[in-house]
Formats: C-alpha cells, sequence, structure tokens
C-alpha cells in the first residue's frame, strides 16, 4: 500500500502540495507515482520565475519504464527547483515526500491549496484505482 | 551455460596490423614519418600528430568478429517476436530480392525523368496503392519515418487554417490512448496539446471531446485501433464533433495493420494519415531506420502535401515539384524519400494484391484475439476484458505484481529463456504492468502455441518459484542487465586499459 501523509494536499494526477511556513508551496510527486514508475533517471524541472497554471504540465520524471508528466497542482510561480534531483533523481523513490521535493511555489493566491484533496479523499482514489 | 560475449574490434587490434601494400605509395609507413609531399598543402598546425584511435585488425578477424556478432540477434527470422508491427513485421524475403534489382540500385536520384520511368511508374503505383487502402485523396511518399509523417500531417493542417486565414487555431487535441509521439509532433509544429480521457472501455470520452473543442482547435490526432487495442467505435461522432468545431483529423497509421483492407481511414472522416510502411507494408526497420512515413490526405489538403509527388502525363511519369504544388509544406527530404524502402512496400503491396491486402487484417486479428483468449483461459487478466482485441491486445501483471511480487518485466524476462522475444511492457502508460501482445498475420496455430505455453508455464513459475522469475534470463549471452544504471552511466566509447596502470 503505498504511503500517503496526513498533513499534505493531493491532486488526483498524483501530485502532493505542502504548505511551508514562509507562505510557499512545496510540490512533489506522491509514493504511489513514484512506485508506479519505478527507479527514476531523469527528473526535469521548471526553473525559478516560470509562472505555472493549475493542472498544466510543469515539470517531467523519467524512469527506465516510462517519461511521464507532472501537472502543476496549482497556479503560482516557481521560486526555487531542487537542484539535487539532476545528479540523484533516485532521491523521489527513496524519500519523495522529503528530500525529493521537486519545486517550491509562490502561490497565485492564497486559497489555491482549497481545491485539493486531502490525505483521506487522496486515499480513496487510490483506493478506486486499485492501488 | 552462458556463451562468451563477442570481444569489441578494438580488442582484436594489435598495432600496425594492416596492408601496408594496399596504402597509396606517399602514405606507407607510419604517418608520422610521412613525407611533406605526401602531406601537401596541410599547414602544420592541422596535421594530426598521432594515429587515429581504429582498430587494426585482419580481414579475417573482422570477419569472424561480425559473423558472431550476428549469432547473438534475437531476430524476427530465428525466433517469434510479439512486439508485432508496433515495431516491425516479418519482411518476406521477395521484397528484398526485388528492390536490389541492378537497375534499381544503380539508378541515379537525379538522373532525368525519362531515364527512370520505370522508378517512377512503381512509386506513382504505391502512391496510387496507398490512396486505394486507406480511401485518401492523394499520398505523398516523402517522409522518412513515423514520426516525420506525423510532423508533415500537423504541418498541412496548419497551412490549410493559415492558408484560410484562420489563425487562431493552434491546439491538437490527443487522446491518452493516442500514440505517444502525437503530442511530440503537435509540440513540434508549434501547436498546444489538449490531452483528453478515454473511458472505462478505452473509447474517447465524448463529454470530455465536447469540451476541449472550439475556436482555437486546429484538429484531433487518433490512432484507430488505439494503442489500447481496441478499435474506436465512437470515431464517427468524433469526427462530427472535430470537424463541427472546424478542426480536422489525424489518423495516426501505427495500427494500420489491424484494419487493412476492411476499414478505411478515409471513410471514416480522417483528413490526414501517415502510414508507416515498415509496420504495415513490411519494410525493413532494424537499428531505427530507414523508414518511411509515407502521408495520405483528403481533398482538401492536397495542395499542401509535400513534394516532390509522383504525377501521370499521358504514357509517361514525372516529379511534381513546388511549380505544381505552389501551396506545399515543401521539401522533407532530399529527393522522394528512402527510395530503396518505398519500393519494398511496392513490392510488398503486389505480391499480396486487393485480396491479400485484406488477408492480413483478419488474420492478424484473429491470431491477437487467439492468443488472447487462451491466455485469458489460462489465468491471465486482460486490461479490457469486455473488448475484441484488434491485431493487438493487453495483459495486465498487476494483480500478480501485488500478491506474489512478480511483474511484466520478470515475465518478459523469463520469455526469453523460452525462446521467445518479449512483447512491448510497460506501454501503454494508462495500464499498470502490461504486456501488449501482438502476434502479427505471419505466425502458424503452431508458433502461437508454442508461445501460450511459455508463458502459462512462466505464470505457474511466478506461484511456485517467483524468486526464479526475478533473476531470469538464465539462456542469453548476458543476464538481467541493469537498466537504471544503462540510462544514468551510458558509456559507448572503447578506451584502451592503460597497460602501466
Amino acid at each position: 500500500m503505498s504511503q500517503v501523509i496526513t498533513d499534505l494536499k493531493y491532486a488526483k494526477s498524483h501530485e502532493w502540495a505542502r504548505l511551508l511556513p514562509s507562505g510557499l508551496v512545496e510540490i512533489g510527486i506522491t509514493d504511489h507515482a513514484q512506485h508506479a514508475l519505478g527507479d527514476l533517471v531523469f527528473v526535469e524541472v521548471p526553473e525559478a520565475g516560470r509562472t505555472l497554471e493549475a493542472g498544466a504540465a510543469c515539470a517531467v520524471v523519467e524512469s527506465v519504464k516510462a517519461a511521464s508528466d507532472v501537472y502543476a497542482p496549482i497556479a503560482g510561480t516557481v521560486v526555487e527547483c531542487n537542484a539535487e534531483l539532476a545528479s540523484t533523481p533516485e532521491l523521489i523513490n527513496q524519500d519523495c515526500y522529503g528530500k525529493g521535493w521537486m519545486i517550491r511555489v509562490k502561490p497565485a493566491s492564497a486559497s489555491a491549496l482549497e481545491g485539493l484533496l486531502s490525505a483521506d479523499a487522496y486515499s480513496a482514489v487510490l483506493a478506486a484505482e486499485g492501488g | 551455460m552462458n556463451q562468451i560475449l563477442e570481444k569489441s574490434i578494438f580488442e582484436y587490434s594489435r598495432d600496425g596490423r594492416g596492408a601496408e601494400a594496399q596504402h597509396p605509395p606517399a602514405l606507407r609507413g607510419a604517418v608520422a614519418s610521412a613525407s611533406k609531399e605526401a602531406l601537401g598543402a596541410v599547414p602544420a598546425a592541422l596535421r594530426r600528430q598521432s594515429k587515429p584511435m581504429l582498430p587494426e585488425a585482419s580481414e579475417l578477424d573482422v570477419v569472424r568478429h561480425f559473423t558472431r556478432l550476428s549469432q547473438l540477434n534475437f531476430s524476427i527470422d530465428t525466433n517469434f517476436y510479439p512486439l508485432g508491427s508496433c515495431t516491425m513485421k516479418y519482411n518476406p524475403k521477395a521484397c528484398n530480392q526485388y528492390a536490389m534489382l541492378p537497375e534499381f540500385l544503380s539508378r541515379h536520384p537525379l538522373a532525368p525523368d525519362t531515364q527512370g520511368q520505370g522508378f517512377l511508374s512503381c512509386m506513382f503505383e504505391l502512391q496510387e496503392m496507398l490512396k486505394e487502402v486507406t480511401g485518401m485523396k492523394a499520398v505523398s511518399l516523402n517522409p522518412m519515418a513515423g514520426a516525420h509523417g506525423e510532423f508533415a500531417g500537423v504541418a498541412m493542417i496548419r497551412a490549410y487554417h493559415r492558408a484560410r486565414g484562420d489563425l487562431a487555431r493552434n491546439e491538437i487535441i490527443v487522446p491518452e490512448a493516442a500514440h505517444g509521439t502525437n503530442p511530440a509532433t503537435a509540440t513540434m509544429c508549434g501547436c498546444i496539446v489538449r490531452e483528453i480521457p478515454v473511458d472505462a472501455e478505452g473509447d474517447v470520452d465524448i463529454e470530455a471531446l465536447k469540451k476541449a473543442v472550439g475556436p482555437n482547435t486546429a484538429g484531433i490526432m487518433l490512432t484507430n485501433p488505439s494503442t489500447l487495442g481496441v478499435f474506436e467505435r465512437k470515431i464517427e461522432e468524433v469526427a462530427r464533433i472535430v470537424h463541427g468545431a472546424g478542426g480536422l483529423l489525424y489518423y495516426d497509421g501505427a495500427n494500420l495493420n489491424a484494419i487493412l483492407g476492411k476499414v478505411r481511414p478515409g471513410d471514416m472522416g480522417f483528413d490526414v494519415i501517415h502510414m508507416n510502411l515498415h509496420k504495415t507494408f513490411s519494410t525493413p526497420h532494424g537499428g531505427g531506420g530507414p523508414g518511411a512515413g509515407a502521408v495520405g490526405v483528403s481533398a482538401r489538403l492536397e495542395p499542401f502535401l509535400p513534394v516532390p509527388v509522383v504525377g501521370r502525363e499521358g504514357e509517361g511519369y514525372r516529379w511534381l515539384t513546388e511549380n505544381d504544388r505552389p501551396q506545399s509544406i515543401g521539401r522533407l527530404s532530399a529527393f522522394m524519400g528512402n527510395a530503396g524502402v518505398l519500393l519494398r512496400a511496392y513490392i510488398y503491396m503486389r505480391m499480396l494484391g486487393r485480396e491479400g491486402m485484406s488477408r492480413v487484417g483478419e488474420f492478424a486479428t484473429l491470431n491477437a484475439n487467439y492468443v488472447m483468449a487462451r491466455l485469458r483461459a489460462a489465468g491471465f487478466d486482460l486490461a479490457y476484458p469486455n473488448r475484441r482485441a484488434s491485431h493487438e491486445f493487453i495483459i495486465t501483471m498487476k494483480r500478480q505484481a501485488k500478491e506474489l511480487n512478480v511483474t511484466a518485466m520478470d515475465i518478459a524476462k523469463r520469455l526469453l529463456d523460452y525462446g521467445f522475444h518479449a512483447p512491448t511492457t510497460y506501454f501503454p502508460l494508462l495500464v499498470p504492468e502490461c504486456l501488449l501482445i501482438e502476434p502479427t498475420e505471419t505466425e502458424s496455430r503452431e508458433t502461437l502455441d508454442g508461445f501460450i505455453d511459455a508463458m502459462v508455464a512462466i505464470l505457474g513459475e511466478a506461484s511456485s518459484d517467483a524468486t526464479k522469475l526475478k533473476a531470469a534470463p538464465y539462456t542469453m549471452p548476458v543476464r538481467r542487465l541493469d537498466d537504471v544504471r544503462a540510462a544514468k552511466q551510458l558509456e559507448l566509447t572503447w578506451k584502451p586499459v592503460d597497460s602501466a596502470a
């Protein structure tokens, strides 16, 4: 069973979002997503300054099985990206909710996270998918 | 026991082992001692100071090396290959034989039309046959690969809208069951991709399509049968909706093999199609090329076809160029595409004839459905159990992955030990732990039964001895390869071992 962390918000497309004390939102892919992809070999993250549209592709994760888009769970502007991932994409496999974070975003609106799924709702999505 | 892998050609090399007598007289002896005259006007600063690191091996060593390498091939000429037309189907040897006739081989591509009437007539007839079998109005043989054909197709869609002054149309709709190259093509052509989902039975989600179309819709790219191995049943409705919104329909010919001689994309309402001649019309595609991705179009796109195309004038043939087709999107390749590959497709189609063409579709579909029914009965889970297979079908190892920790990759690797090439794994992305199996029309019942027996035996091993599958294959020249390391630390350059070290 994939790990789902209670204090995060989730998108149906298997991204998570964490509100940081600074007001920025940290974004990554879920345990279910990293498990489905398998060993990651390449990660492409957007540069700082790029504007993200909610639901639009913003990053790419590539494993030995497949290359897959990562969709921005919220709208906002990229402030920082995880530079470690360029040389060690396996951080996402090892610690997807921690060291495997992908980008930090300044949300377009204060209520940006409200439209996302709670941990319970996301677990229900996974259960429905048979995961 | 595993065979010992063949050494690289560099390891056969011995310094100075060459056919000295065959060197030009001025260059005999080591490069360093070559006379100044031999180097002529090359400035000293540009002269090589050391020998290039090329292998120096005897003719016999070279012959043996490459013969041994060729014996390591796991190919369709030696083993069943359920990747099917998705990669390349069996190429009848006669296609190669006739395309290699000296009259074809020696023809210069710049020879005047009057001296190449035989070749031009073959290309003209190939265009005509492709029109007939796809139901399109006109064909160009220019593109040199499937993705190249896709590029031509979307470029024509854009040119069409532009020619009408309809400049806002820059969105291409791509269902998630479409071929993976489709979104890449649309992006290459400067379009924005809008992905729409498919429903639980694998058909396009019509409500999502209705929401996605609008004044910005340039077109939709569809594969039918889709990558899920099922025929898109709502295709006529999809065509109505997209045409109604002012967009055009693009047919990705990746799965044309399934419907050959049965249903025509032109009749389904498509405006443009690319045909992977290596997939459906049996041309070689080893090592990634050379390929051929001919494009066919409806009447409204004909002016935009890439040039040159072969036209008929009276009893003769000639290349139609930009002068004849001023609205053409232009040239996509030197000359007319890959002439040799096109000839092979022509010969294949001539050998099959009209009746043979429909038998391809029939037997490809029959074989897929036969293997599907027997694997299902043996306990494999189908991804789309309620659907008839087209020329291919998908089984999912999701249950086994969860219960037994046996993945699709383990099955694929173990198949090699049983003498079968693995089917496509982990594609389409929509289906977890999947194997996409495509037998094609040329396999005998006995071969299919052998493959089924192997699959059933492996499923038994999955329950009884899962650890054995994890380490497969056992009988190949190499064991399980480290995919991750191969992707991250790719090293393709041979380096000499430093003898001093």
